[in-house]
C-alpha cells in the first residue's frame, strides 16, 4: 500500500484566488484524492464538478436546548445559568444564541428541557469526470463551523484514499486562522500558502505562518496577483528568507482567471499559454520535488 | 502625509468642491441627520475578499467627511484589516477574556461527572487528573455547577484583546484581535460589540463566510449589506449568506463589486429574490493599487466618490422601507 501524503492549501485572508489556483493546480497531479475543506463556502465543487455521488452523510453537530413548556414550572433557573442569554422571559430558548453547553438541561429541577442532536451539514464523496475521489462538505447556513466538520471531510477522504490507493491528499483549506483552519493543518505533510502583495495579504500570511510553525509543518508560499505591488512582493521574500519558509514563485494578475471560473473551468484549460498557466505550471514542479521529500 | 488639519486641503475636500459641488450642497436633505444617526450597518460577504473591508472603510470615511458621526467596528476578529486603511490612533486596549474552569486537585475525587457533562469535550480524564483543554472550552460554567466535591472554580483566560481609538476625520474606531491559534470568536466579537456607542452611525465588518461567528456579528444589526462580485464563486456564498441574513430577518441590500461587464447568474438571482442592488463599483486595476498600498479608494480616486454617496442613499431607503414593513 502506498504511504498517503496530505497537501494544503490556505491563504489566512479570503480572495487571494487560492481556489481558482487549487483547483489549476489539481488538475496537474495524478493519482489523488480532493478534500474542499472550505465547508464554510465550498467552491472547489464549481469548477471540478463532479459527475456522480456516490454517498452523502449527514453531519451531525452539537446539541441545543429546547423548553417543554407545559413541564416547565416557570423557576427560573434555566435563565440564571444560561450563559449566553439564550433564554426568553418566556422561556423559549433562541437557537440562534443557544451554544449547547446543556447547562439548563442538566441544572432544571423539573427536567423540562430537551437537548438534542442538530443536524448540521452534509459531506459528500463524489467522482470526478477523471474518475477520482472528492469529497466535500456543505454545513448548514449559521452553524458553528468548529472544525469537526472539516476533520469529518480529511476522515473520509483518507478512507478513499485507501481504498482506491492513491497516494497523495489535496486539502483546499478553509479563510482564517481559527478552528477550521487548525483542524484543516493537523498531520498534514504540507502547506501551500497563497497570497497576494498587499497589506493585507501581507499581514494575514503572517498570522497563518504562526500558525503553521505552531503546527511545524512544512510550508511554501505562492504569490498570486503579483504584479498589483511590486514593492509588497520583495517584502514576502523578506520574509519567507528569516521565517525559513520555502518562496515557490509569482502567478501574475490575470482576468482571465476570474473569466475561467466563470466558465467553470481552470484557467489551465481555458488559457494553457497565458503567463499565469506557465507559473502555475512551474510551481507545481516544484511541489512535487517538494512533496517526494517530505 | 495625510492633511486632515487643514481640511480644505485635503484631497478628498477638493474633490467635493472640484468634482462635485452638489454633494456638499445636497448633504442636509440626503442624509437627514437625526435620522441617520442611530444606524447600525453590518458588511458580510460569505466569500472573503470580496472588497468588503473596502467598501466598509471607504463608506465610514464618506459618511464621516459628510460630518457624521461615525463608528467603525471591525468584528472580523481572525483577520482584522480596516485598521490597515483607516490607521486608527489606538488609545486603549483591553485583554478580551473568557471563564476557563481552574480544578483545585486537592478537592477533586476524580469522579468525571465534569468530564461527562462538558459538551465540547474540554476536560479529561487522564489517569487520576482531569485535565483541561482551554480552546476548546466555551466558559459555559456547568462542570463547576455539577462538581460534587466543589473542586471547580472559575478563572479566566485570554483569547485576544479589544484595542480603540480615533481614525481618520475623527472615526471612532473598535477592532478585536484574536491571538493566533485560538478559536473562539464568538466572545471576542461579543466584546468588541459592547463598545457600541450612541449617537453614532456603526460601520461593523462581520467575518467572511456564513458560520457562527457571522451570525453573533450580524444578528443586532439594522441591515446588512452583502457585498459580492461577479463571480461564480461569490455567487455560491452569497447565496448561502443571504439565508442566513433572512433568518434572522434582516433587510439586506447587495454591492457589486469589481463589476465588469453583466454576469447573468448573479442578476437572476437577485431579480429573483428581490434583493436590491445598493451600489456598483467597477473592475479597475487602480482601486487594486490604491488597496494594495493601504489607502483610502475616494480619497486617492475621486471619481469614486459618488459610488459612496450612492451607497449611503440606498442604505438609508433600504431602512426607510423597513420601517414601513
Ligand atoms: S444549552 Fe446552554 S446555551 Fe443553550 S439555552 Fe441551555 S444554557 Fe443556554
Ligand atoms: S466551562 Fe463548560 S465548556 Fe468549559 S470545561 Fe466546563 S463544562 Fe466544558
Amino acid at each position: 500500500m502506498t504511504d498517503i501524503k496530505e497537501m494544503v492549501i490556505v491563504s489566512g485572508k479570503g480572495g487571494t484566488g487560492k481556489t481558482s489556483i487549487a483547483a489549476a493546480l489539481t488538475s496537474l497531479f495524478k493519482d489523488k484524492v480532493i478534500a474542499d475543506c472550505d465547508v464554510d463556502a465550498a467552491n472547489l465543487h464549481i469548477i471540478i464538478t463532479p459527475e456522480e455521488v456516490v454517498s452523502q452523510k449527514e453531519f451531525i453537530g452539537g446539541k441545543k436546548a429546547r423548553i417543554n413548556l407545559d413541564r416547565c414550572i416557570q423557576c427560573n433557573v434555566c435563565r440564571d445559568v444560561c450563559r449566553y442569554d439564550a433564554i426568553s422571559e418566556k422561556f423559549v430558548v433562541d437557537p440562534v444564541s443557544c451554544e449547547g453547553c446543556g447547562a439548563c438541561y442538566y441544572l432544571c429541577p423539573a427536567k423540562a428541557i430537551d437537548f438534542t442532536p442538530q443536524l448540521a451539514g452534509y459531506c459528500y464523496i463524489c467522482r470526478t469526470p477523471l474518475n477520482e475521489s472528492f469529497v466535500f462538505a456543505e454545513l448548514l447556513p449559521g452553524e458553528e463551523n468548529s472544525g469537526k466538520l472539516v476533520a469529518e471531510v480529511r476522515n473520509e477522504a483518507r478512507e478513499e484514499a485507501k481504498k482506491r490507493d492513491t497516494g497523495l491528499i489535496l486539502i483546499d483549506g478553509p479563510p482564517g486562522i481559527g478552528c477550521p483552519v487548525i483542524s484543516s493543518l493537523t498531520g498534514v505533510n504540507f502547506a501551500l500558502i497563497v497570497t497576494e502583495p498587499t497589506p493585507t495579504g501581507v499581514h494575514d500570511l503572517k498570522r497563518i505562518c504562526d500558525l503553521i510553525n505552531h503546527f511545524k509543518i512544512k510550508a511554501a508560499v505562492v504569490v498570486n496577483k503579483s504584479d498589483i505591488n511590486p514593492d509588497y512582493v520583495e517584502e514576502i521574500k523578506r520574509y519567507c528568507e528569516n521565517e525559513g519558509l520555502t518562496y515557490l514563485g509569482e502567478i501574475p494578475y490575470d482576468s482571465k482567471i476570474t473569466e475561467a471560473q466563470k466558465n467553470m473551468t481552470t484557467i489551465l484549460d481555458f488559457a494553457p499559454d497565458s503567463e499565469a498557466s506557465r507559473a502555475i505550471k512551474e510551481i507545481h514542479k516544484k511541489i512535487q520535488k517538494i512533496l517526494e521529500d517530505v | 502625509m495625510y492633511a486632515l488639519s487643514a481640511e480644505h486641503e485635503h484631497p478628498i475636500s477638493r474633490a467635493f468642491h472640484v468634482m462635485n459641488r452638489n454633494v456638499l450642497i445636497a448633504q442636509p436633505q440626503w442624509l437627514g441627520r437625526d435620522k441617520m444617526d442611530d444606524m447600525r450597518i453590518a458588511f458580510a460577504s460569505g466569500k472573503g475578499g470580496t472588497g468588503k473591508t473596502t467598501v466598509a472603510v471607504n463608506l465610514a470615511y464618506f459618511l464621516a467627511y459628510s460630518k457624521q458621526q461615525v463608528q467603525y467596528l471591525d468584528c472580523d476578529v481572525e483577520e482584522p484589516n480596516g485598521h490597515i486603511f483607516l490607521k486608527p490612533h489606538i488609545e486603549e486596549m483591553t485583554p478580551a477574556q473568557v471563564m476557563m474552569p481552574v480544578i483545585d486537585k486537592d478537592k477533586c475525587t476524580a469522579c468525571g461527572e465534569c468530564v461527562s457533562h462538558c459538551q465540547f469535550n474540554a476536560l479529561v480524564l487522564i489517569l487520576k487528573d482531569v485535565l483541561i483543554f482551554p480552546e476548546l472550552c466555551h466558559g459555559c460554567g456547568l462542570c463547576a455547577r455539577i462538581c460534587p466535591t466543589g473542586a471547580i472554580k472559575e478563572g479566566k483566560r485570554v483569547i485576544g484583546s479589544v484595542e480603540q481609538g480615533k481614525a481618520f476625520l475623527n472615526i471612532d474606531f473598535v477592532h478585536g484581535i484574536l491571538n493566533v491559534g485560538e478559536p473562539m470568536a464568538g466572545p471576542l466579537i461579543q466584546q468588541v460589540k459592547h463598545n457600541y456607542k450612541e449617537g453614532y452611525i456603526q460601520i461593523i465588518d462581520a467575518p467572511p463566510g456564513t458560520s457562527c461567528p457571522v451570525v453573533k456579528t450580524i444578528v443586532d444589526a439594522d441591515c446588512v449589506v452583502m457585498v459580492t462580485e461577479p463571480t461564480p464563486f461569490a455567487l455560491h456564498d452569497l447565496k448561502i449568506a443571504v439565508s442566513v441574513a433572512q433568518t434572522l430577518n434582516k433587510p439586506i441590500g447587495v454591492v457589486i463589486n469589481r463589476e465588469n461587464g453583466e454576469f447573468k447568474p448573479l442578476m437572476d438571482y437577485l431579480s429573483k429574490n428581490r434583493l436590491p442592488i445598493l451600489a456598483t463599483i467597477p473592475e479597475d486595476k487602480n482601486i487594486a493599487r490604491q488597496y494594495s498600498e493601504g489607502n483610502i479608494i475616494i480619497e486617492r480616486l475621486p471619481q469614486y466618490i459618488d459610488n459612496f454617496m450612492e451607497l449611503a442613499i440606498n442604505i438609508k431607503k433600504l431602512l426607510e422601507i423597513k420601517q414601513f414593513r
